[in-house]
């Protein structure tokens, strides 16, 4: 970012940090022990202590992931991460109790906008856990529950218990297995039957200690006939060591119930972002992903649907931005199991400064689906010749009966654009936004409009950043 | 960029622009000031546009002689937006287009841009609707992607939206009236009469019917990159009715 950017906006979001105030800290590394330890200072209940451990023992055991660029993986060092770290002893409900410091970083980064009308509610996780957590009455009144994860497992032990690992197991991969181990923090959201949450229900999340890693798990219940919109806003300050980012999301749609998941993540450069998030969707449900993902120094996501019921339906619109030294190896996956199914993938990432996107899809009809329909589009946009971009589409296709479709692109700016809108006052640097902008805009439209501004403006920045 | 007493807003002199090599335009001179409408004719690959993208300082023409002056300076140097911030302002004759962007917000960022502000909203929002009622436009253009899907008569008739908004200085309007029918021709021309006043402006075009209704001070035909004949308004008559080839004679 460029000096002048800088004090455009001020020097929120990406580079402050407050001093470390963690009240319990682990040391770096990972046993058996340091789960049992967090298990017990969290003062669960001996079930979920067990699926720690059992856990741990497959992370230990298990290979590296082979779906992505695991290549990059080898990077990391799970000695030097700190797995567990709580910076207020208590979950705090009312925004007056918030610690002075931690309040300040939420001023910065604009939480108490996040109280307006339209908001459902605020879980703000810093560092390992929700330290505050507010409902709107009118959810409260609703039934719905929405908690910070770690609040659920103590409030709603057997809701927790039912669904816990039902969608992303620990033995999926590597990562859900250390997740599912020394998981802290994330959200617990249970919507019940036939309640329509009008607004979107927010959460932000930030890594604000050195290599401290975040292994936030959220667990969204919509029962029959419901809906829900989460949104989740990450942004992180830069540090030079390297930090793991490892999240589990499980979504469960029920019969003819939808939920739509929307994320905008920025991670410093230095950041390792391996996200698990799969979502089912029984009869007539719809699970929709809008995930954006700006930053890091490796992302590996791919969100997922399980199209399980009748006439179930998967909608998930990606957007990846990989500047230098970046690669964004993002996608989608979808698993029609059942007939009738349908599901619509939009993918558009850009590449800059030599940086890298990658799209990694899988697309599966299983031989008793019938009838399914399936419409895949990736673009990616280049902004210069040192980057990359690539594809890379899975199709088990079990059934003739599948009506599929795919389409891809590959576009560089042209020098007509450019001219044409620097005729109209806009620097180089402008007109490369506007543009980036503009291919974004499928993505941005379906965002909260605080979040669309946020996203428009990060990418001005970072075509400000490295031209000329 | 200060303008000095007396200088004429645009002063090209024995300008030769190539490009990839190929010489287009071989010795061109024109002088154009606050107030005056210029009509440049001439045939296909005479050199018209290569004039417009010159002036506005396209990257791909390479000025080999000659100079421009703009305000009394050589701006050579000056870069495409600079150009656009001195208050210049190109009509292309093939605008492109920019997928995902909005007609609203383009205008909005461009007017900050040009005018080195941004409009308070309340303000912009009606200036905007005036202009837009005077170009017969419906709302519904703000909320459409810059020039997608565009039919070639939206496409002209955004380019004098921006000319409206943008109040330039010097205005070149390439190639405006092609495409149009008569009744969309008529409100292009009645906007950029409008702004015509304050303006200096360089209309490109292949047909007297636009200068009809855009009364020019002074004719330029253009041939094989150079001025071979200025005249009043009658040359563009004499042009309509007897064609170029007595151009070529003068050469």
């Amino acid at each position: 970012m460029t000096q002048d950017a800088q004090e455009a906006v001020g020097d929120y979001r990406y580079g402050f940090h407050d001093p470390e105030s963690a009240t319990i800290r682990f040391d770096k590394g990972l046993s058996e022990q340091v789960v049992r330890d967090i298990s017990e200072l969290k003062n669960e209940p001996e079930w979920m202590t067990d699926i720690r451990v059992k856990a741990y023992k497959h992370f230990v055991e298990r290979e590296m992931p082979t779906w992505g660029n695991c290549d990059s993986l080898e990077g990391i060092n799970f000695d030097n991460v700190t797995y567990f770290l709580r910076s207020s002893d208590k979950t705090e409900k009312n925004w007056d109790d918030v610690p002075e410091d931690i309040k300040r970083t939420f001023d910065r980064l604009g939480i108490p906008e996040a109280e307006q009308k339209w908001l459902g509610g605020v879980t703000a996780q810093y560092e390992s856990e929700a330290v505050y957590h507010s409902i709107r009455e009118d959810l409260e009144e609703q039934g719905v529950i929405f908690l910070d994860m770690d609040s659920g497992l103590k409030e709603y032990p057997e809701l927790v218990k039912k669904y816990f690992g039902t969608v992303v197991p620990h033995s999926d991969n590597k990562f859900s297995a250390l997740n599912t181990a020394v998981w802290s923090g994330g959200s617990f959201i249970y919507v019940p039957k036939g309640i329509h949450v009008e607004m979107p229900v927010q959460a932000y999340f930030r890594i604000n200690a050195k290599n401290m890693g975040q292994f936030e798990r959220t667990l969204i219940i919509a029962d029959e006939g419901s809906s829900l919109h989460y949104v989740e806003g990450c942004t992180a300050p830069t540090y030079s060591t390297d930090s793991l980012h490892s999240a589990v999301v499980e979504l469960i749609a029920m019969e003819g119930a939808k939920i739509r998941y929307s994320t905008v993540q920025n991670w410093s450069a230095n950041v390792y972002n391996l996200v698990t998030k799969r979502g089912v969707a029984h009869k007539n449900a719809t699970v929709e992903w809008v995930d954006g993902n700006i930053g890091s120094k490796l992302t590996m996501k791919y969100p997922s649907v399980l199209l399980k019921g009748e006439g179930a339906h998967a909608e998930i619109i990606s957007v990846a931005y990989a500047g230098t030294g970046q690669h964004q190896d993002a996608g989608a996956k979808v698993h029609h199991l059942a007939p009738n199914t349908t599901s619509n993938i939009l993918s558009k990432s850009i590449s800059k400064g030599g940086g890298r996107s990658s799209y990694r899809g899988m697309l599966q009809v299983t031989p008793k689906a019938n009838g399914c329909r399936s419409k895949v589009v990736c673009d990616a946009l280049m902004l210069d010749e040192d980057s990359r971009s690539d594809t890379y589409p899975t199709m088990e296709i079990g059934n003739s009966t599948a009506d599929l479709e795919h389409e891809a692109s590959v576009s560089k700016i042209s020098g007509d654009q450019l001219f044409y809108l620097m005729s109209r006052g806009h620097s180089e640097e402008e007109a490369m936004g506007l543009i980036v902008n503009g291919f974004f805009e499928p993505f941005t439209r379906e965002l909260p409009m605080e979040y669309a501004v946020e996203l428009n403006r990060l990418l001005e920045l970072e075509m400000e950043g490295s031209i000329g | 960029m200060g303008e000095m007493m007396g200088d004429a807003l645009l002063r090209v002199e024995n300008l030769h622009v190539s490009v990839e090599g190929t010489p287009i335009l071989n010795g061109l001179n024109l002088t154009i000031n606050r107030g005056e409408i210029h009509a440049i004719m001439g045939r296909n690959g005479s050199g018209k546009s290569t004039l417009a993208n010159v002036v506005m300082g396209h990257p791909a023409y390479e000025i080999t002689q000659g100079t421009i002056h703009y305000k009394g300076s050589n701006i050579e140097e000056m870069e495409v937006f600079q150009r656009a911030r001195e208050g210049m302002f190109l009509s292309f004759q093939y605008p492109a287009s920019i997928p995902g962007v909005q007609v609203g917000t383009f205008l909005r960022k461009s007017v900050a841009s040009v005018r080195g502000e941004a409009p308070p909203p309340r303000e912009f929002r009606k200036e905007l609707k005036n202009a837009m009622e005077q170009l017969s436009m419906d709302r519904s253009f703000l909320s459409r992607y810059v020039n997608q899907g565009f039919s070639g008569g939206e496409k002209k008739r955004l380019e004098i939206l921006q000319l409206l908004l943008l109040q330039p200085d010097l205005a070149i309007l390439d190639e405006t009236d092609s495409g149009l029918d008569i009744d969309a021709l008529r409100i292009v021309a009645d906007g950029i009469n409008s702004i015509a006043q304050d303006t200096g402006c360089l209309v490109i075009t292949h047909y007297q019917r636009l200068l009809d209704l855009v009364k020019p001070d002074v004719v330029h035909v253009l041939l094989d990159g150079k001025i071979a004949q200025s005249g009043g308004p009658e040359l563009a008559l004499k042009l309509e009715d007897e064609g170029y080839d007595w151009v070529d004679a003068l050469a």
